[in-house]
């Protein structure tokens, strides 16, 4: 085998476990509608995802109370996700166009900015209220 | 046989601009001798994002997330090209630390765009199984990325100014796990590709380009070094941390005793520098200096330096593919009046038309892929209009130069 080095390691992995993390289901179900019905009614569960690192940037949290209306976040988003909203003077976030580099969290001089660990946001509607943070 | 077939008939494949073989589009024409490529054509511009248009909207602070974007492999070669030249311009100085934390995020991403690639090459020989196993060893590395900046693909780790992220004491264990992973990895990865029969009888003496021609088609990066070209932009202008560093240029000739610049040096010379870039991150835990790692932390006056700074500069940095330039003017606005990007696939695509002469059709994907081909960044300019693409030559744009200067001067 020494002109085939690969089969020794091929045969090796039949006794290994999978390097892929099988999130959601070992298999594709037939149904993907019904599967994530089952889930919600708690019949299946899910294969959970593999766990964020410390300082994961998912879906952005804010804080309106502590906003001070400062327009930094809007000067500093790469996306232009961020919407200044005159008449409260706070600001409104798409997540649908954010792009979770935390610039925003990082300007933010009251620190009413943070990041959360969620990452599953798919969704069919853009505007939909899962969608906008504000 | 007939009088006909003998007759030399020449026949024209295209592939592309979205075909299996091809990872990113492209079209490509050969004129085919039988099975022989007799000439080559090829027609970039099918994949233009408007990235640069969407920066000069832009300030350089918000630009330099955007620049994450421009690849999906060489996420921080873009930023850090483009950091550099606007801390030229603005003359920020960058604190020693930030200078070692951006070095080894380079080089981690040097690792798994490497590997990525050695998978992808081992897939387009149709060799699945390596391309499975290089891809699980890439993981490791994504992960290390993952642990250290907060996500996998885009990093967002540079600032103008610095980095965003310190790596502190409790990560340097993470950091060294991996490393101990690809120096444990290293011997059976170049076993695993290197003396594969498949591999070799594939790869050796296949899409050949010569010192000369590499000189002569301004190759960069890899592909210039796989025929014998030392040339490695971290070792001819330092930037980061790199001046520190002991690094030279990988050739194939030190692991192959000689330089074919075959496909087969160019898997070579990628796998070395994977070896390379575990022994430079080793270099850079051992010498990291204390110290804050933003010039400056409060966002305005960053935004503010940016705004004051008018001038041109240009920022080079080895991407794992080659070197990628980028050229920015400001002109005293808060966004930049020009933006360039040259990612290193432009410098390399023409080295195809040499190297894929006289091969078989089977051996254009290896070919194509050999030079770690990454469209989406190269791509600037393609014009459809009516169903028709023009290209532009420079007189063109010259003309369309004018008219904008006159539509705009009749505005004002």
């Amino acid at each position: 085998m020494s002109f085939l080095p690969a089969i020794p390691e091929i045969l090796r992995q039949f006794l290994k476990r999978p390097a892929t993390n099988i999130f959601p289901a070992k298999y594709l179900p037939p149904s993907v509608t019904k599967y994530l019905q089952s889930v919600q009614e708690g019949k299946t569960s899910i294969h959970p995802p593999v766990e964020t690192p410390p300082n994961f940037r998912g879906k952005i949290l804010y804080d309106r109370d502590t906003c001070i209306g400062c327009k930094l976040c809007i000067r500093v988003c790469p996306a232009n996700a961020i919407e200044f909203l005159p008449e409260t003077k706070r600001v409104r976030i798409y997540v649908t166009q954010c792009i979770f580099c935390s610039q925003c969290n990082d300007a933010c001089p009251v620190d009413a900015l943070h990041m959360s660990d969620e990452f599953l946001l798919a969704d069919e509607d853009r505007y939909s209220e899962n969608m906008i943070v504000e | 046989m007939s009088e006909d077939s003998k007759n030399k008939a020449t026949f024209n494949v295209p592939i592309g601009p979205v075909h299996p073989a091809l990872k990113e589009p492209i079209l490509f024409t050969f004129k085919m001798d039988g099975e022989l490529v007799e000439e080559v054509d090829f027609a970039p511009g099918k994949c233009h994002r408007g990235i640069e248009w969407m920066g000069m909207r832009r300030n350089p602070v918000q630009i330099v997330h955007l620049t994450d974007r421009i690849c999906g492999i060489c996420g921080v070669s873009h930023s850090l090209a483009f950091a550099r030249a606007v801390e030229q311009i603005a003359e920020i100085e960058v604190p020693e630390r930030a200078h070692y934390v951006r070095t080894i995020i380079a080089e981690y991403e040097r690792l798994q765009s490497h590997l990525l690639w050695a998978g992808v090459a081992a897939h387009e020989l149709g060799f699945d199984t390596l391309f499975f196993l290089a891809w699980r060893v890439r993981e490791e590395s994504m992960d290390v990325i993952e642990y250290l900046t907060g996500n996998r693909v885009n990093y967002g780790i540079v600032q103008v100014g610095g980095v965003r992220r310190d790596f502190t004491e409790d990560q340097f264990p993470r950091i060294e796990a991996s490393l101990q992973y690809y120096e444990d990895i290293a011997a059976k990865l170049l076993k695993l590709f290197l003396e594969d029969k498949t591999i070799q009888i594939r790869c050796k003496q296949c899409g050949v380009m010569s010192k000369r021609e590499a000189l002569e088609l301004c190759t960069v990066g890899p592909t210039a070094r796989a025929s014998g070209v030392a040339m490695d932009v971290r070792s001819d202008s330092p930037y980061a941390a790199y001046g520190d560093l002991d690094i030279a240029p990988v050739l194939p000739h030190h692991y192959l005793g000689l330089t074919n610049g075959d496909v087969y040096d160019r898997i070579v010379v990628r796998l070395l520098e994977v070896v390379q870039s575990v022994d430079l991150i080793r270099q850079c835990l051992a010498n990291m200096p204390p110290g804050e790692v933003l010039w400056e932390k409060k966002y305005p006056k960053i935004l503010a330096a940016c705004k004051k700074a008018t001038g041109e500069a240009v920022g080079r940095v080895e991407a794992p593919r080659g070197e990628c330039l980028h050229y920015v003017r400001m002109d005293g606005n808060p966004s930049p009046q020009t933006w360039k990007v040259k990612a290193s696939t432009y410098s390399n695509q023409l080295s195809w038309l040499k190297m894929l002469k006289g091969e078989q059709i089977a051996d254009i994907p290896i070919v194509v892929a050999s030079i770690d081909p990454c469209m989406s960044c190269t791509d600037r300019v393609a014009v459809v209009r009516d169903d028709r693409t023009d290209i532009l030559t420079k007189a063109d744009l010259h003309r369309l130069s004018v008219e904008k200067t006159r539509r705009l001067a009749q505005w004002s």
